[in-house]
């Protein structure tokens, strides 16, 4: 169903599966999955940082993959499966949450989502991760407080879970 | 054991209360913090009387109101483990809740300077050791033994005759006892959990995306807000056309508003960088975006603006010159105002004789840009205003500084303002100027709505508030000896100069002389993270390490020279460092990092030291070449704070601050062209990344029993002096000009 407002843009029903549930929204269709999340679905732990995907605060991921949300348009999603840093575990039982506690990581934290979803897809596509690998994969995720070394760490504990 | 009495005077320090539900209820006055502080000194008078709230409860939990706000530096952490120390209780039964602001009861709730962890280590502490206090007092009464004979572990009184509660139990009594006269502290060898290792009480909602942050904000039925403001300083709005704007889906309203009236009296930390704003408001973020792109705006001139101060340094008027300034210019503009008259800010013997007669020298000048905050989480704020009220939520440093400009704006008594403090993603002194709360406040006021003020990233880039444009020049007369014999800083700004004239080595040398001159722009800056510090230590430790060069000296050893004579012979009055404890991290630091020593021929090394907000820092950046541009793989830290609270927080606070001084002293810079910021995103501002940062940064805290001071700011400045220096090393040159990066790939000249 869509409907037209007046000469512009069209709002169009979507069903999406997001941390493994069906969700319906109204919305246009060049809309972010960012705001999607944000602004239709009360998941607002994907952060916004700088809305052109140079800085990895809303990394999620589609099919298991990290993709930047900002940069996704909601038409794009189709069947495919969002995962939020809520879905990923929500007790924060994942290994990768679970070395970020042990190794104390944030400080401000407004990064952090988005540093744990790129961390995560990259365990799930390479579990013994170099540390080149690991920069070169966490390489598109600011840290303005500059937890980098924390974040190596904590990637690397993770590997051995 | 310390004695605690001071606080005790004529205001009331401590009230207990018995909470509604059983329990006790501490209030706490945070006199005693202001008092230690002297930097605080130029507080209002009603701030001396404020208080906080601790909560025993029934279960045995203790709660505690933090009073300032966290942006990363882990006071709702630190703060409680001081309480938790002297009212001795388990950890595990500690809980943290952020407070309200409310000057009346929590006191400034400023969160900068370095200085949360310094202002509340004696009040948190004495009211934790009176609640414990009180709690055996209690227990004496109740079991009827002598109060001395109560002791205490982990939340449990305790009596030799095998009697046993929990302070949950005694709460309630506890809380009638009379407040007593008179504390024992504990002495720093007792203590049992400031100085553990003590993990971020709000670890676990951060790894699992808890809406935490003033952009998770959220009330039903609230609207979105965007401001577009000027393109360029200088510029301001002539009028504008929305008609498609407003065709667009979500769109509730477009409008201009004016921040501040003619003649507003502009506080400390107002400001107006672009006053006139055009405003967007709907209903969700993308529709907002969407629709302000649809906007027509013509923009003209503002013209010399003026504005009118007050606050410190009382009433006065600053005219705002309108030139659409460009970074080039400023350049060639700052090297003319160098060589004018400046205004003296120290002097210490004969300067002008000394470098007369000297036999060498040596003459430097530094310069570095406009640096922008980019706190990872963009400004914004929620606003709820009505006739009666304002709401606001969202984050900020200092609610205390914008209270009384709300009050004015919105024609309000502060008890008709709320301001909650939500966690803030990055600070660094960006958020102490709250003026994204006002228009938040003004807005919602306008459309008669709970609203949500936004910036994108390009808007909070774009605004200004920018660590200020810098330069300095320094001098340093040898004589026949190689002995440095005279010292001469002349630093200049847009809008500010950076010259902190008491410090190293004001001291150390018996003719010295500092001067300061600025220039005037319609640029905004603020402070960001250790102001003028962030600069003066990357020019003058470059500098040092220079001079040490010219004497034939290890330039570790010639700091240590210097300061052994700021200590025996100071020269001058009002020297801010304690030269022993500059000299302590020095030394550490040359222990630690094996300096000199064999085994480190990879690297290039550079050391620096700086001192500011009340604590000591000192770096050694080791430097090597990796695909053909130097990279710091390793750096080494020593650290004087006093007392280090929760020494993991803290060793986390050091490495980043190591890593933000790499970034901002390799790539950091925010240019202009004819007014307009060449830089507004992550994609042309060039931020370190991890594959930039260090493979190891090892912090090392110097072991004292000293009150603590401040970790925020102090291990920032320093890096930029080591940074260089290393450099120097590496290329065969020196490096000058911030940012150092652009500069890597000329070809090294002879040094
Ligand atoms: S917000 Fe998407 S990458 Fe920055
Ligand atoms: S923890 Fe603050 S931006 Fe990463």
């Amino acid at each position: 169903m869509s409907i037209h407002y007046q000469n512009t843009t069209i709002v169009t029903a979507f069903s999406l599966k997001i941390n493994g549930k069906i969700k319906k929204v109204d919305v246009d269709p060049s809309t972010p999955v960012l705001w999607v999340l944000r602004d239709h679905l009360d998941l607002r732990g994907t952060k916004f940082g700088c809305g052109v995907a140079a800085c990895g605060a809303c990394t999620v991921h589609l099919d298991g993959n990290a993709v930047r949300s900002c940069q996704l348009p909601v038409s794009a999603v189709g069947k495919s499966a969002v995962t939020t840093i809520e879905g990923l575990s929500e007790k924060g039982e994942h290994p990768v949450q679970k070395a970020w506690l042990e190794h104390d990581v944030a400080q401000c934290g407004y990064c952090q989502s988005g540093q744990i979803m790129s961390a995560a897809a990259l365990l799930k596509a390479n579990p013994n991760p170099s540390d080149q690998d690991i920069e070169a994969h966490m390489s598109g995720n600011i840290c303005r407080c500059g937890t980098y070394l924390r974040i190596k760490e904590a990637v690397k504990s993770a590997a051995k879970k | 054991m310390d004695n605690s009495k001071t606080t005790y005077n004529r205001r009331s320090f401590l009230k207990a209360s018995a909470l509604s539900g059983g329990g006790m209820l501490l209030t706490v006055s945070w006199l005693s913090s202001f008092k230690s502080a002297d930097k605080m000194q130029e507080l209002p008078e009603q701030w001396a009387t404020l208080n906080g709230y601790i909560h025993i409860l029934p279960d045995n939990k203790v709660k505690l109101i933090c009073p300032n706000p966290e942006f990363g530096q882990n006071v709702m952490t630190s703060l409680p483990m001081m309480l938790a120390e002297e009212l001795d209780v388990d950890w595990k039964n500690v809980t943290v809740e952020m407070g309200p602001h409310d000057n009346a009861k929590l006191g400034a709730q400023f969160t900068g300077g370095s200085n949360s962890v310094r202002m509340y280590w004696k009040p948190l502490r004495e009211a934790g050791a009176a609640a414990r206090q009180m709690l055996r007092e209690a227990t004496a009464q109740t079991w009827n033994v002598p109060v001395n004979e109560v002791t205490t572990k982990a939340g449990v009184l305790s009596h030799s005759s095998g009697k046993s509660a929990k302070y949950g139990d005694m709460a309630s009594k506890a809380a009638v006892v009379p407040v007593p006269k008179d504390l024992k502290l504990k002495s720093p060898k007792d203590f049992t959990i400031v100085r553990k290792p003590t993990k971020n009480v709000e670890g676990h909602k951060i790894v699992t995306g808890k809406p935490l942050f003033g952009l998770d904000y959220h009330m039903d039925g609230m609207l979105i807000a965007m401001i577009q403001h000027p393109p360029a300083f200088g510029m301001k709005l002539k009028s504008f056309d929305a008609v498609q704007t407003l065709k667009m889906p979500g769109i509730k309203d477009v409008f201009s508003i004016k921040l501040y009236e003619d003649g507003f009296e502009q506080g400390g930390f107002d400001t107006r960088t672009f006053n006139e704003l055009l405003v967007v408001v709907g209903k969700t973020t993308w529709e907002v975006m969407n629709a302000r792109k649809k906007l027509i705006a013509n923009w003209e001139p503002a013209g010399d603006v003026k504005d009118t101060m007050s606050g410190r340094g009382g009433k006065r008027e600053v005219i705002v010159p309108s030139e659409l300034e460009t970074t080039s210019k400023q350049l060639e503009k700052m090297q003319e105002y160098a060589k004018k008259p400046a205004q003296q800010l120290r002097k210490d013997g004969d300067p002008e004789t000394a470098f007369k007669n000297a036999a060498q020298v040596i003459e430097r000048t530094y310069n570095a840009p406009f640096l922008a905050h980019n706190c990872m989480e963009p400004m914004n704020f929620f606003a709820h205003v009505t006739d009666e009220k304002a709401v606001l939520a969202g984050p900020l440093q200092a609610p205390g500084w914008t209270e009384p400009t709300l009050m004015k704006l919105l024609n309000l008594p502060a008890d008709k303002i709320e301001i909650q403090m939500t966690r803030m993603g990055g600070g660094f002194g960006r958020r102490a100027y709250g003026h994204y709360l006002s228009e938040a406040a003004l807005i919602s006021r306008k459309v008669k709505a709970p609203v949500k003020l936004m910036y994108t990233r390009e808007d909070d880039m774009t605004y200004g508030i920018y660590r200020p444009m810098y330069t300095a020049t320094y001098r340093a007369a040898l004589d026949a000896d190689k002995n440095l014999i005279a010292f001469h800083v002349k630093g200049g700004g847009i809008p500010e100069h950076a010259i902190h004239a008491n410090r190293f080595p004001a001291g150390a040398v018996d003719n010295y002389l500092a001067e300061g001159w600025q220039i005037a722009s319609n640029i905004t800056i603020g402070a960001f993270r250790a102001p003028r510090s962030n600069f003066n230590a990357a020019a003058e430790q470059s500098f040092l390490d220079e001079v040490a060069e010219a004497a034939g000296k290890d330039p570790i050893e010639f700091r240590l020279e210097l300061l052994k004579k700021a200590k025996e012979n100071p020269v001058g009055k009002n020297n801010e460092y304690d030269a022993d404890r500059y000299a302590g991290v020095l030394k550490l630091l040359r222990e630690k990092s094996n300096w000199g020593k064999p085994g480190n021929e990879k690297y290039n090394r550079g050391v620096a030291a700086y001192f500011c907000h009340n604590s000591y820092a000192a770096h050694v950046v080791d430097i090597v070449t990796r695909d053909g541009e130097p990279y710091v793989e390793r750096v080494f830290s020593a650290m004087d704070c006093g007392i280090v609270v929760n020494p993991d927080a803290a060793t986390n606070m050091v490495q980043g601050a190591v890593v933000d001084g790499i970034g901002n002293a390799f790539y950091g810079q925010l240019t202009h062209k004819d007014g307009v910021a060449q830089q507004n995103n992550f994609s042309n501002y060039r931020m370190i990344r991890i594959n930039e940062a260090p493979k190891s940064i090892e912090v090392h805290f110097v072991e004292n029993d000293l009150d603590p001071t401040g970790l925020g700011e102090p291990p920032f400045p320093p890096v930029f002096g080591a940074v260089a220096n290393a450099l120097y090393k590496n290329k065969g040159r020196r490096f000058y000009n911030q940012p150092f990066q652009p500069d890597f790939k000329n070809s090294p000249r002879e040094s």
